[in-house]
């Protein structure tokens, strides 16, 4: 149980060192990116404390992050802009107006509440038919969030929200949810959690109701992301529905997966990393499209590169950089080596 | 009784594009019992191939044909790509490397060609319609009903009659006894990767030939239909996907004729919420396939 506490000092700490390392710098650019990596981290974590207790690749975790956002945003838009921003916005939820905190709060809570319902029956699922559904889920979260009009202004842009989110926000939140998903991990749920992902046949055998497990992991994850959407929607201030689809779900997977689904430090890791290959491969593109005169835009560089770096990592090293062991436990072995050989 | 010709019809028609995207599908599960996310981009390949050769000159059925070919290459690059070198390792690693190679032939097709929508050249015999006591239906729907008969039945017949689909079969219901019965696991694998590409590829030519147009994107609901309708049929049963695919064009049919229009856009949710029932009731899908054994 030491090793736990070492290994939340750690991911806390580097933390604090993005958080004041890009205040340091004073560079803008750099305030920006480290939000952003902030709010990837309490995502990604978010789907670490499914995908990596459970062992199911679950796609629909960006779809609750839409819910959030929209959930905040709808609760948070000022009532004299919501005629603009929300034309056909139910009348009782026009007066409508609470603080950022409250709405995030409530952006995860019905997150969770949604992902209770819909994934009761899902979680019984395993394997691929698990995943397809997820996938399914995505997509039909997707849906909604395109046609609902009266609360999502569908598909066009959602402006308005204010901008609430800065970058100790943003770290605060991050150090929480990497707390929450040690504490789960450690907990009797995601030990049998874990034990069934394990061996599932060996779990069940032990008495472990694997899918009431399943399903506890699941609504933390759609919590978190709600959390995450709201702070993101707070950052961003504007946004669509195609903002949570495809493209941002394979960002989150990459990063959860290059670093190593199984552990809390695998999710921190791999989006500090992706975050920063992902800006310099942006940065690339965007020179590339500036020199070339005319000769078309080049796009989809980036996904290319990091898919191509997602498949080298799965062949050479399919767990991930931290495949089964958290930092601290890591430092903690290294360290008693020591002083045997000693 | 037109309506009723027409509706059966249009059930027919979308249920046999959807048998053989969910078929295409069930044969690499079946076998390996893994999810290939690189599905719809097979439908991809075939769509651009058909517009890079617009311009040739040649006679559209050669076009469709090296369409389907094209389809058939890049399913079995898929094999060599994606999933050969992970195997071995676990289901969760696999899911994702066919994930990011669809996500790498998406974006390579965006970078490449554009993200625009390609016009794709069709025959005239596609945009023609003909009437069947007093429906009137678009022949491509015809052309559809009937290509998904031929080959729903050549399917049959070599998964039943050949030894290719007596060693594919065998390999899906007990892979590693297949093998220490002189079964090749590379060239069975690689088959069925082929296989499933042929289908993407008539499927992708009927399923543009609705749109008319091809976008790097174009994949992704024939994916999802084949997902869905797997899950419904049974992910390892081959007349199970079939089945699957019919229900879900006549599921989808239904709620086409019965919704509002309002209601309309929500069409997938709806579908979604009647794949969670037939879950509920029976989680292992309509048809059971054969007892799973080990992988590789």
């Amino acid at each position: 149980m030491k090793h736990a506490y070492l290994t939340a000092l750690i991911l806390i700490a580097v933390i604090l060192i993005i958080g004041v390392g890009s205040q340091l710098l004073g560079i803008r650019l750099y305030d920006r990116i480290a939000t952003n990596l902030l709010i990837s981290l309490v995502l990604v974590v978010g789907l670490q404390t499914f995908m990596g207790n459970s062992g199911l690749l679950s796609f629909a975790h960006i779809g609750f992050m839409g819910l959030g956002a929209y959930t905040s945003a709808v609760l948070t838009i000022p009532a004299q802009m919501k005629g603009m921003a929300l034309p056909d916005l139910y009348d009782f939820m026009k007066v409508v107006e609470v603080s950022p905190l409250v709405a995030m709060l409530a952006a995860g809570i019905l997150a969770a509440v949604v992902a209770a319902v819909v994934a009761y029956p899902l979680m019984r699922l395993s394997d691929a038919a698990s995943v397809i559904t997820s996938f399914a889920l995505l997509v039909v979260l997707y849906t909604i969030m395109n046609n609902w009009s009266a609360f999502t202004n569908g598909p066009r842009t959602l402006f308005g929200l204010p901008k609430t989110t800065d970058m100790p926000i943003a770290a605060i939140v991050a150090a929480i949810v990497v707390v929450v998903a040690l504490l789960f991990k450690e907990s009797r749920t995601g030990k049998l959690l874990r034990a069934s992902r394990e061996d599932e046949v060996a779990a069940a055998a032990l008495g472990a109701n694997i899918p009431h497990l399943r399903w506890r992991a699941f609504i933390l994850a759609a919590f978190i992301a709600g959390i995450g959407g709201a702070l993101w929607g707070h950052f961003i201030t504007s946004f669509a529905p195609k903002a949570f689809y495809l493209k941002e779900t394979f960002l989150i997977v990459t990063m959860l997966v290059i670093g190593g689904a199984n552990t809390v430090t695998g999710a921190v890791a791999g989006t500090v990393l992706i975050t920063i290959a992902y800006e310099g491969l942006r940065s690339t593109e965007g020179a590339i499209n500036a020199t070339s005169f005319g000769a078309g835009q080049v796009i989809g560089l980036t996904e290319i590169v990091l898919a191509l770096a997602m498949i080298a990592v799965m062949i050479l090293k399919p767990g991930g950089l931290f495949p089964n062991r958290e930092i601290g436990h890591i430092i903690t072995r290294a360290r008693r080596k020591k002083e045997t050989t000693a | 009784m037109a309506f009723a010709i027409q509706f059966v019809i249009d059930v027919l028609s979308l249920g046999g594009a959807y048998a053989l995207m969910a078929l295409g599908l069930v044969i690499i599960y079946g076998i390996l019992r893994l999810v290939n996310f690189a599905y719809g981009e097979l439908i991809m390949v075939a769509g651009y191939t058909m517009f890079l050769t617009s311009g040739s000159g040649l006679p559209w059925i050669i076009m469709a044909v090296l369409a389907v070919v094209m389809a058939i290459v890049f399913g079995i690059i898929t094999d060599y790509a994606a999933f050969r070198p992970v195997r071995a390792k676990s289901v969760t690693a696999v899911l994702i490397t066919s994930f990011a190679f669809s996500n790498l032939l998406q974006n390579a097709a965006l970078l490449f060609i554009s993200p625009r929508p390609r016009n794709v050249p069709l025959p005239e015999i596609f945009s023609e319609t003909v009437s069947i006591g007093g429906a009137i239906t678009p022949v491509r729907n015809l052309i559809t009903i009937a290509a998904s008969i031929v080959l729903l039945a050549a399917v049959a017949f070599l998964m039943r009659k050949t030894t290719l689909g007596i060693a594919m079969r065998a390999a899906a219901t007990n892979f590693t006894m297949a093998r220490m019965l002189g079964v090749p696991a590379n060239l069975i694998i690689s088959s069925a990767f082929a296989l499933s590409g042929f289908l993407a590829g008539v499927v992708g030519i009927l399923w543009i030939g609705r749109i008319g147009t091809v976008v790097p994107g174009v994949g992704m609901e024939p994916l999802l239909i084949a997902f869905i309708a797997t899950v419904i049929g049974g992910m390892r049963s081959l007349p199970g996907a079939v089945v699957g695919g019919f229900l879900l064009a006549l599921i989808d049919t239904t709620l086409n004729y019965s919704l509002s229009q309002d209601l309309l856009k929500f069409r997938d949710a709806f579908t979604f919420s009647l794949v969670i029932v037939i879950l509920l009731w029976r989680p292992e899908g309509l048809i059971k396939g054969p007892a799973s054994g080990q992988r590789t």
